[in-house]
């Protein structure tokens, strides 16, 4: 049975060539065109320390890379915690926000332009509000005790969501209808317009040790697509895992969701596109999903960036991508809840 | 070398059964038979660990079973589900190496010895053509076949099997039975529950038949399978046909 690792090998190493050259076109796209060659010799000029100091070099270095950047981390970021989701839930219907991180970085995000904190103030709350609801989720599903921890799990999420959503239709009912209100609009639209190397540089850790905690359990983490009895009788404590896993996923997804805001479908419908092509078996499919989740979310920046004179939020075009792909997802279900 | 002893089970308050004493030899072949919510499948969860008993002792080789942790629980006792519901198309190789996720490190993958285990559990029940298919396109009776090749690949001494044709058709039903007998034969100790007195007769040494969470027999499949125990245990009339020598068919006389 090498057929299915040498071909996924060959796929992976097309998927990472796909998003370098993504990743030039994106550099010289803009208001500002640079073609690709050029955007590659202001690279290369970096690496080497050999720097021109022309206008090309600040807008490809200073203005798009960072943006590049964390469209490319928060697109493998929510492909990758979607796709441990579908494997823990066993599910592949759901979203990395199943546990309601979305809505509590939304809350967090909602309450720092409330009170008119800084723009570093408002991912960190944002951050925290994620972080906070997951836990709050987790906590609550354990003192219920129930005999089903999945589906408990899944309903608290939702129960917890909607607390949390209420509190933010609240905050923008009481907001002040000039200025933070259309604030909080636009930030729950999601955006990359803001990205900077701040946003890079906190983007950076989470991503990478969310990554590296999946992949270290990546074959493990199949068991976790058994059922709960299944699992454990062949030998995993699938609390301890079940425990890591959300943990991971929800440190990439809240770090996130802190600097782009809400940006639906990409966590929900690229990892099932990684799953058609190299197939479910987690070592595979997570890599696979965070290069496909990239190359997905920068080509959505790329457009919503470019196609228009003023900038579409990339929320509605993954929508737009997104909902057909998924109703062509729910007519080849095998199996749903 | 499975001892149980005084066992009460059931989900913390709600008690479903009680007093249940039995062991099992090596390489012999039990059979749990009783009606639906007689108490079967708690028993099994019990005896596998993913239910704390409520009273009394279990014991593998002499050791306690509380005292093991999942991982050395799954060295010794291996589990095929009812029925396997696969979330995912697994390929039937890559659901059969999951068997030895108590024998690979945390954060190892499968190596040469597992992958010669899984394919030796294939060969075993003659499926290694289906290695390459995905568990959600193959047969329900194939999915079976691969579910006791995956608990093969755990390398357990004892096989818990929960009503392992209940969801096949006559002729799977026949498969996977001669399979269960030919495990038998190799050395492996094994522990089943059934609706079909026939398959206990024809395929255990022993029964063991649960009323309401109690043992109402426990003893060698001809005794325990007596037409009054029978209809003491489901509350139909049924008479006993022999079928050739060692075989005996099960019918309802009403």
């Amino acid at each position: 049975m090498r057929a299915r690792p040498l071909r996924s090998a060959w796929v992976l190493l097309a998927a990472a060539l796909a998003l370098v050259l993504l990743a030039l076109v994106a550099l010289g796209a803009g208001s500002y065109p640079i073609t690709p060659r050029e955007v590659a010799a202001i690279v290369w000029s970096h690496v080497t320390g050999n720097v021109e100091r022309a206008t090309a070099d600040a807008v490809v270095w200073q203005i798009r890379l960072p943006r590049v950047g964390v469209a490319m981390l928060v697109g493998a970021a929510l492909a990758s915690a979607g796709a441990a989701y579908q494997h823990l839930f066993r599910n592949p219907l759901v979203a990395p926000d199943t546990l309601g991180v979305s809505s509590g970085a939304a809350l967090g995000a909602v309450l720092g332009i409330f009170v008119g904190a800084g723009f570093i103030a408002i991912e960190i709350a944002a951050f925290a509000g994620g972080l906070a609801a997951v836990a709050a989720v987790m906590l609550i599903a354990a003192r219920l005790r129930a005999h089903d921890p999945l589906v408990t799990l899944i309903l608290t999420g939702i129960v917890v969501a909607s607390l949390l959503g209420a509190g933010i239709s609240l905050l923008k009912y009481l907001a002040d209808p000039y200025n933070e209100l259309p604030a909080i609009t636009f930030w729950l639209m999601g955006s990359f317009a803001s990205a900077s190397r701040t946003e890079v540089a906190s983007l950076v850790p989470a991503v990478a040790i969310a990554l590296v905690v999946l992949l270290a359990l990546a074959w493990r983490i199949n068991l976790l697509a058994l059922t709960e009895d299944e699992a454990r009788a062949l030998g995993v404590n699938t609390t301890r895992l079940r425990a890591i896993v959300i943990a991971a996923a929800t440190l990439a997804t809240a770090a996130s969701v802190a600097v782009s805001g809400i940006i639906g479908w990409v966590g929900l419908v690229v990892p099932h596109m990684a799953r058609l092509v190299v197939g479910p078996e987690f070592s595979r499919l997570l890599p696979a999903a965070a290069l496909f989740g990239a190359t997905f979310m920068l080509a959505i920046d790329t457009v919503s960036r470019t196609v228009a004179p003023i900038e579409v939020p990339p929320g509605i075009l993954t929508a737009v991508i997104g909902t057909p792909v998924f109703i062509a997802l729910l007519a080849g279900a095998r199996r749903m809840f | 070398m499975l001892d149980v002893r005084d066992l009460a089970f059931g989900f913390g308050a709600r008690r479903v059964g009680s007093d249940v004493t039995f062991s099992l030899a090596p390489a012999e072949t039990l059979a749990v038979l009783g009606g639906n919510g007689a108490g079967k499948t708690t028993l099994f969860r019990t005896l596998l660990g993913l239910l704390p008993p409520l009273a009394g002792t279990l014991s593998l080789d002499g050791a306690a079973l509380g005292e093991l942790s999942p991982r050395e629980r799954a060295r010794s006792l291996a589990y095929v589900p009812q029925q396997h519901v696969p979330a995912f198309g697994f390929t039937v190789l890559e659901a059969v190496l999951m068997g030895r996720v108590s024998l690979i490190d945390t954060f190892a993958r499968p190596g040469h010895d597992d992958y010669a285990a899984a394919h030796d559990a294939l060969a075993t029940l003659s499926i290694e053509a289906l290695a390459a298919r995905p568990v959600t396109e193959i047969s329900g009776g194939e999915r079976q076949l691969a579910m006791i090749a995956r608990a093969l690949a755990q390398q357990a001494k004892v096989l818990v099997l929960d009503e392992p044709t209940a969801s096949l058709d006559f002729g799977n039903r026949a498969r996977v039975l001669d399979e269960i007998d030919r495990l038998r034969d190799h050395g492996l100790t094994i522990l089943f529950s059934t609706h079909e007195p026939d398959q206990a007769l024809a395929h255990a040494d022993r029964a063991l038949l649960l009323a309401e969470g109690r043992v109402l027999a426990l003893d060698t499949v001809e005794r325990a399978l007596s037409a009054d125990n029978i209809e003491r245990l489901y509350g139909t009339p049924v008479r006993l046909v022999r079928v050739g020598d060692r075989r005996f068919a099960c019918v309802p006389s009403r």
